[in-house]
């Protein structure tokens, strides 16, 4: 569908760049201050975001030919900057880092050899409160109040966080499950106790049930073989045909009592996976659904599959075929008239339903998840499964139910999920060749590999396009599409994500069908001579930085510059979302209370779409100055003056929605609502 | 996804943005994009200090490996060889789209994995297999001796096809040559997990977490295609037709 991408070359957009920049420079008054209202783009001329986006992209991109280096590497970035990079204590150098979990001033960092907890309350030096030793690969985490959950999958994960392995295939003192953690005083973490599972956990979802404030979930996820059931009694490694207590196709619910986490246990392990005979891909595209409308016109017989989720046009040669039946079977002869064509019509849905028969294989669907997110605001989770994407309904946390599933021949391997703030799209990525490999090298598709982002459509799920990062890398760099978080951008669906050593992408995906990246950030390869392991695992925003898990390097924390794609205005309306934890697996609903500033951002972004002409942006930024440098009455009633002029501007703007966001944000702010 | 944008309306789109007032650049220099040498981070004795640490453990780390994985990365390669000659088969052969992709990826993740193996062994100084395609023949040496490609002793590999499977895959075509591939493929996937399984299942083996990660992943990623490949073979058995 997509074709591998033109990496783009020439010089020519780099001039315009630096010309464009030096506008810029001049033509600012203050930084982050109501606008000086230059002549703009006129309303209705505004290029998409994703053509100015294109026009302002450096060219030739920095982030090839960058030199190697564990510690000095050559670095590029673009609308980002670097606020510190902290080398990892020397006790976990050389292990690699994983994921990461917020909770007030600490981000806490998960290890193969353990984890480790840092004070990030000055972002430009973070420092080490402990570094916990306890392997288990591969240290995923997440936390919740005083509690601190770590993923344990690896062979080597011991009970006792003994650092010698174990060497037996059977052994009571091995670990491959869930470990519990007291982090109340975050120098002192208390090993509360943990939760053995069948294949170990990879990742693992933290989740509560809206009636039950005595216990938070647990969801469990992992495809790791199943141990053997000397290990772990229950265990059975067969599939459910032979042992209905197979440990396949089935997730796993931990409850975890608050007032006595010790006493976590397993209390469902729902068979989300049951029955799914998914689309093998994930549906056609407009060119797809065209072409098949063009064939019924012109009265081509059209199939449907529905076991598959396929719409096909019958070949030629089929269908004459099956017209010959129809034919012999009213013992006619000569060319299809046009009953029999009609006779046919009729019957061919019987005919696909005979012809798929016993053929649908109950257990081609997956067996396991490899990370799932909860949005429990929408009472939805994204499950990134094998070779599919599910859309789980959990309003139940102990018994999540299938709404919908996906799958994609482009995908070779479901791995995690985000949902857009509103919860109508949902973004998958494809950690295709496990995050070892170098799948971004200027050959591997652009499809393969990356994300693909769906609308979330009356349940369903309908594909709109795919984004993966747009820079080649060379074949000393693994890279695929890895973890990321949402930016609360007011108004827009902003996402930075890890790429490995293809470092930090960050990108718009407010229109699902036209994503695009508005700031990078990369590193050459860790080793010149040979793939060394490495790079970004994931990069989460938490309260107004992005902070980065390098697999080998440590922490690093980054701040957005402004540019013409994500405005200082939009920066500050995003840092006044604040949160007191963070587990991106557990997604946040962003809500933005109404300030000045989130009102600017939406004028900002009325400005770049060209919503508005430039006299009424020059003229509302202005009221806005002068409503904040006011107070009481006259503030209201400046305020309230604005909003009126406002909505009655929406309708004839090219975006009404927005401009009446901006009323709702300016009636707020004037303290009407 | 990327629309391309002739260079002449790049420029006036870039002329037109820049006059975005509220983009205003920050004295810290807001639309840069340039390779960087001024840094944050440790300095250039503290970071060759750390460097030097980290190779050493990274090194000391490689020695926690048994023979069971030693085994496992042998013989996988010999495994994934094969792989790559099924899938060369399939460019002159196959009609369909939806084959022709599977081929490249198994390719494409096949040849990197092998890579990875070697890197893998001889990092830790054990004797690197050679191995090389001739034809729709797969010659593999193991240790010290040639041997042919169902003979590499002493590395149980799961799944192989034999010579035989081999000669009616190479001397189908069209339809009937997809409908082996995909079965033959399915037989060979499911001998590697196979594999896996076993090495798990073995005293010792799999605490190096770069064997565990990737035999963990190579049993995904198999498992996962042999899923699509049953698909694949359920859409080709209901309409007849190879899958487009």
């Amino acid at each position: 569908m997509i074709s591998t991408l033109p990496f783009r070359t020439g010089k020519l957009r780099g001039g315009a760049m630096a010309l464009g920049a030096a506008l810029i420079a001049t033509s600012c008054s203050s930084a982050g201050g109501p606008g000086a209202g230059s002549p703009g783009p006129t309303a209705g001329t505004a290029p998409a975001p994703w053509e100015l986006a294109s026009s302002l992209a450096p060219s030739p991109d920095p982030r090839v030919g960058l030199g190697a280096g564990l510690f000095d590497a050559e670095q590029a970035f673009w609308n980002m900057r670097m606020v510190s990079t902290t080398p990892p204590p020397e006790s976990f150098l050389g292990s690699t880092n994983s994921d990461l979990a917020f909770s007030g001033d600490y981000v806490i960092q998960g290890n193969y050899s353990g984890f480790m907890i840092w004070d990030i309350s000055n972002p430009a030096s973070p420092v080490l409160v402990q570094d916990y030793v306890c392997p288990a690969s591969q240290s995923d985490v997440s936390v919740y109040r005083n509690l601190l959950f770590v993923s344990g999958e690896g062979m080597e994960g011991r009970l006792d966080c003994g650092d010698e392995g174990v060497d037996q295939a059977v052994s009571p003192d091995r670990l491959r499950g869930i470990r519990i953690f007291d982090i109340s005083d975050v120098r002192n973490p208390e090993y509360l106790g943990n939760v053995q599972t069948c294949r170990g956990s990879h990742t693992h979802t933290v989740l509560e049930h809206p009636g039950d404030h005595d216990n938070v979930y647990i969801y469990v996820s992992g495809s790791a073989p199943v141990r053997p059931a000397d290990e772990l009694p229950g265990c059975v490694g067969a599939s459910p045909d032979e042992d209905p207590e197979s440990a396949l196709f089935r997730i796993e619910v931990i409850r975890v009592p608050l007032a006595n986490p010790a006493q976590a246990a397993i209390v469902s392990s729902p068979r989300i996976f049951d029955g799914l005979v998914a689309p093998p891909t994930h549906g056609p595209a407009p060119a797809d659904l065209a072409a098949i409308e063009e064939a019924r016109a012109r009265g081509a017989f059209v199939i449907e599959i529905p076991a598959i989720g396929e719409t096909m046009v019958l070949p030629d040669q089929a269908a004459a075929g099956l017209l010959q039946q129809v034919i012999q079977a009213r013992g006619g002869e000569g060319p299809p008239t046009a009953a029999d064509s009609a006779a046919l019509r009729e019957r061919l849905p019987m005919i696909v339903q005979n012809m798929m028969g016993d053929n649908l294989d109950p257990e081609a669907g997956p067996t396991q998840c490899h990370d799932i997110t909860v949005y429990p605001e929408m009472g939805m989770a994204g499950g990134a499964c094998e070779g599919y994407g599910l859309l789980l309904d959990i309003t139940d946390p102990v018994n999540p139910t299938r709404i919908a599933a996906v799958s994609d021949e482009n995908f070779a391997y479901w791995h995690s999920a985000t949902f857009n703030n509103a919860g109508t799209a949902i973004l998958f990525t494809d950690e295709w060749g496990g995050g070892g490999g170098p799948k971004c090298r200027v050959d591997d598709p652009m499809e393969w590999g990356a994300n693909a982002i769906f609308t979330i459509e009356d349940g369903d799920m309908v594909f709109q396009s795919y984004y993966k990062l747009p820079a080649p890398q060379t074949e000393l760099e693994n890279c695929v599409a890895h973890n990321g978080s949402l930016i609360p951008v007011p108004g827009r669906d902003v996402k930075a994500q890890s790429w490995y050593q293809g470092g930090i992408s960050v990108f718009d995906w407010t229109d699902p069908a036209n994503p695009y990246e508005i700031a990078f950030f990369d590193r050459g390869p860790i080793s010149a001579e040979a793939m060394a392991s490495g790079g970004t695992w994931s990069v989460y925003w938490y309260n107004g930085v992005l902070v980065s898990s390098e697999m080998a390097r440590g922490l690093d924390i980054f701040e957005f510059e402004p540019s013409p794609l994500l405005t200082q205005n939009e920066i500050e309306a995003a840092k006044t979302v604040r949160l007191d934890q963070l587990n991106v697996q557990g997604q946040p609903n962003f809500t933005w209370p109404a300030s000045f500033v989130v009102a600017r951002a939406y004028l900002d972004q009325l400005e770049r779409n060209g919503a508005l002409s430039d006299a009424r942006i020059s003229a509302v930024r202005q009221a806005l100055t002068q409503a904040e440098s006011s107070s009481g009455a006259q503030r209201r009633s400046t305020l309230t003056a604005l909003a009126g002029e406002l909505r009655s501007e929406a309708a004839g703007s090219r975006d009404a929605q927005k401009v009446r966001t901006l009323v709702d944000t300016l009636r707020e702010l004037a303290g009407e609502e | 996804m990327h629309r391309t944008i002739f260079p002449a309306r790049r420029a006036l789109l870039a002329l037109g943005v820049a006059t975005l007032s509220s983009a205003c650049a920050t004295a810290s220099g807001g639309v840069s994009a340039e390779t960087s040498t001024a840094r944050v981070g440790p300095d250039a004795a503290e970071a060759a200090r750390l460097e030097a640490i980290y190779w050493s453990q990274v090194e000391g780390a490689r020695n926690r490996f048994t023979e069971a994985d030693v085994d496992f990365m042998v013989g996988m390669i010999g495994h994934h060889a094969q792989a790559l000659v099924m899938a060369g088969l399939v460019p002159e052969r196959s009609r369909s789209p939806a084959v022709q992709t599977l081929a490249r990826r198994i390719d494409n993740a096949q040849r990197d994995e092998i890579k990875l193996m070697e890197q893998w062994l001889q990092t830790r100084g054990q004797p690197v297999p050679h191995w090389r395609v001739e034809g729709s023949t797969l010659v593999f040496q193991a240790g010290g001796e040639a041997t042919g490609e169902h003979e590499m002793a002493g590395h149980e590999m799961a799944g192989m096809l034999t010579p035989q499977q081999l000669d009616e895959l190479e001397s189908a075509s069209e339809t009937r040559f997809d409908e082996l591939f995909l079965r033959f493929m399915i037989q060979h996937h499911e001998g590697a997990v196979e594999m896996v399984r076993t090495l798990f299942a073995t005293d010792g083996a799999a605490q190096d977490t770069d064997v565990f990660r990737f035999a963990s992943d190579v049993q995904v990623d198999q498992a996962t295609e042999i899923a699509r490949m049953e698909r694949m073979l359920q859409e080709m058995s209901s309409t007849g037709e190879s899958p487009g």
